[in-house]
């Protein structure tokens, strides 16, 4: 794996494997009574926040903690940056207090791409303005895996533990581990162009072998979204039927100053997932948001609500594939410069 | 102390009648059958010493020691009747030297479901050496509950201890440089049984996993 995880585009098929194989196995962690593990002792983690965040926050958090890393939190509000500290000084003194790996959220794309270039710990992009959010697209591969059961977790009924026959397990390279996501149709709807979280997935998935498709209108894909590894398409209908999982995506309203479409009305019924839409679902389509979602927008709140659903699972499989991230970044021994 | 093993105490491997020798890998020091009679040995070991072995959990530490836990557990039941619960533990993450390497891979620790507070856990692993591996295994421990008492089996002690462990169960006792490597093969993660000797050469595919 590389130093950082800036893009989703830094993870070979392998490195993301091992990714979710690792959280996997962390996510058997969640249901001891014990949940901390002493992997990280003595490292520091930097949360540098300098966008509102509520669930990658918590969840880096609470993953730093659960390796037993010490971690710092750095909001931008009533910091220095508030004073006018550049992005450069705030990381220099980051440097100068030892941080181990520093996860960043900032409104400019590109900034946590910089920050490495400044810092000697690892960088972890947790959002860049409108590009990359490569540990949300970790968790939304982990969370479709596991919901297809293709995890290591999954099917493995030998009941007390006959250790043994896991051994011989599911085809890939090593016995017991799970497999990628080869021939699953992921459609993704809604607001690309101002997506972090597409972008991700669209690579991530792509990497793990999954059949992308975007649906949005005109206004909102992004200019060369011919070039990414996926297929375009305007009419959410049509794809609804051929699709394994449909992620909606939130409509940012904090970021349209222009007008991208007539009304929150329209849109809501051309783009929106309402409860007509879900049957029109195979039955085992799965419906993934990341969150927050803006219920009866561009989801409805019964089909938020509903078994097939994943939101909440997403933000508990977070916790998981963080910790995976940060214990495949700092467990072992640092790459030589 | 305390257990003398008939299997052990030979001056050196060499000087096994039945040493023969795979090319590339070493010599052969125990064969099928005599891991198989080891680990009948060692089981019974078991019963006798927790009286019927009511209140015992095996766990393995990955890899091979999770097939032995399993081949052990079958062998105390045979002669006890009743099935003995086992699992796996894995030590990954309390090792003390995950900063010396690139992060590993994690592999499955499973725990019976009656857990093992107030059970006699016996730790399970092919080879002992340094001791380390123990030491983080009892570190895990600790996070999953808290056992009455805890052992340990090894199948091959080779020596060479840097922390004041000792086990409760050996199959053999391999006295060995700390150039040479100590190699075990299962059937069911290699295809074949067989404790291998050989010299440090091809060093980085296994068994130095005990450093």
């Amino acid at each position: 794996m590389n130093r950082h995880l800036i893009s989703a585009a830094d993870l070979s098929r392998d490195d993301a494997l091992l990714v979710l194989d690792t959280a996997d196995e962390l996510a058997r962690i969640s249901d001891r009574p014990i949940k901390k593990l002493p992997t990280l002792r003595g490292r520091t983690v930097v949360n540098l926040f300098f966008e509102d965040s509520t669930r990658t926050r918590i969840s880096f958090e609470a993953a730093a903690k659960r390796l037993s890393a010490d971690v710092i939190n750095f909001s931008a509000k009533g910091s220095s940056v508030a004073k006018g500290e550049s992005l450069k000084d705030t990381a220099l003194t980051l440097e100068a207090m030892g941080a181990d790996a520093v996860v960043i959220r900032h409104n400019a794309s590109g900034a946590p791409h910089r920050l490495a270039e400044w810092v000697h710990g690892s960088v972890i992009n947790a959002g860049d303005g409108a590009h990359e959010h490569p540990t949300q697209a970790l968790l939304d591969a982990f969370t479709i895996r596991r919901r297809f059961g293709r995890s290591s977790g999954s099917g493995t009924g030998n009941g007390g533990g006959t250790g043994s026959g896991s051994a011989t397990g599911n085809g890939t390279g090593r016995g017991g581990r799970g497999a990628a996501l080869d021939g699953l149709r992921v459609t993704i709807v809604g607001d690309i162009l101002h997506s972090r979280v597409a972008r991700s997935n669209v690579i991530l998935l792509h990497t793990l072998g999954a059949e992308v498709l975007l649906i949005a209108p005109p206004t909102l894909l992004p200019v060369a979204v011919d070039t990414w590894p996926c297929s375009i398409d305007y009419d959410l209908d049509a794809a609804l039927p051929k699709s394994d999982v449909v992620m909606m995506l939130r409509v940012q309203q904090e970021r349209m100053n222009a007008a991208y479409f007539p009304s929150v009305r329209e849109y809501s019924r051309r783009y929106g997932l309402d409860a007509a839409r879900m049957a029109q679902l195979p039955e085992r389509t799965i419906v993934m948001h990341p969150g927050p979602m803006n219920r009866g927008v561009e989801i409805a709140a019964g089909v938020a609500d509903s078994p097939r659903s994943t939101v909440v699972e997403q933000v508990a499989n977070g916790v998981s594939v963080r910790m995976a991230v940060l214990y495949l970044l700092l467990g072992g021994a640092e790459d030589d410069q | 102390m305390g257990h003398v093993h008939s299997a052990g105490h030979e001056p050196r491997p060499g000087t096994d009648a039945t040493a023969r020798s795979v090319p590339g890998q070493g010599k052969i020091v125990l064969e099928r059958d005599e891991i198989g009679r080891a680990l009948t040995r060692i089981a019974h070991e078991i019963i006798e010493r927790t009286r019927g072995a009511e209140q015992v959990v095996l766990l393995g530490i990955p890899t091979r020691g999770v097939p032995l836990a399993g081949r052990l557990a079958a062998g105390i039941q045979q002669v006890e009747g009743h099935p003995i619960p086992h699992g796996s533990l894995d030590i990954t993450m309390y090792r003390d030297d995950l900063r010396l390497r690139p992060a590993r891979t994690l592999r499955r620790t499973r725990v019976p479901p009656d857990g093992i507070d107030g059970k006699i856990v016996v730790l399970v692993d092919d080879v002992l050496y340094s001791g380390r591996t123990v030491r983080a295994a009892l570190d895990a421990l600790n996070d999953l509950g808290r056992p009455r008492a805890v052992q340990l089996a090894v199948l091959v002690d080779r020596g060479h201890r840097e922390l004041p462990i000792r086990p409760d169960y050996v199959g053999k006792n391999l006295p060995t440089s700390q150039q040479e490597l100590v190699r075990v093969l299962l059937t069911e993660v290699d295809g074949e049984d067989a404790v291998l000797l050989g010299t440090a050469a091809g060093a980085e595919t296994t068994g130095g996993r005990q450093r």
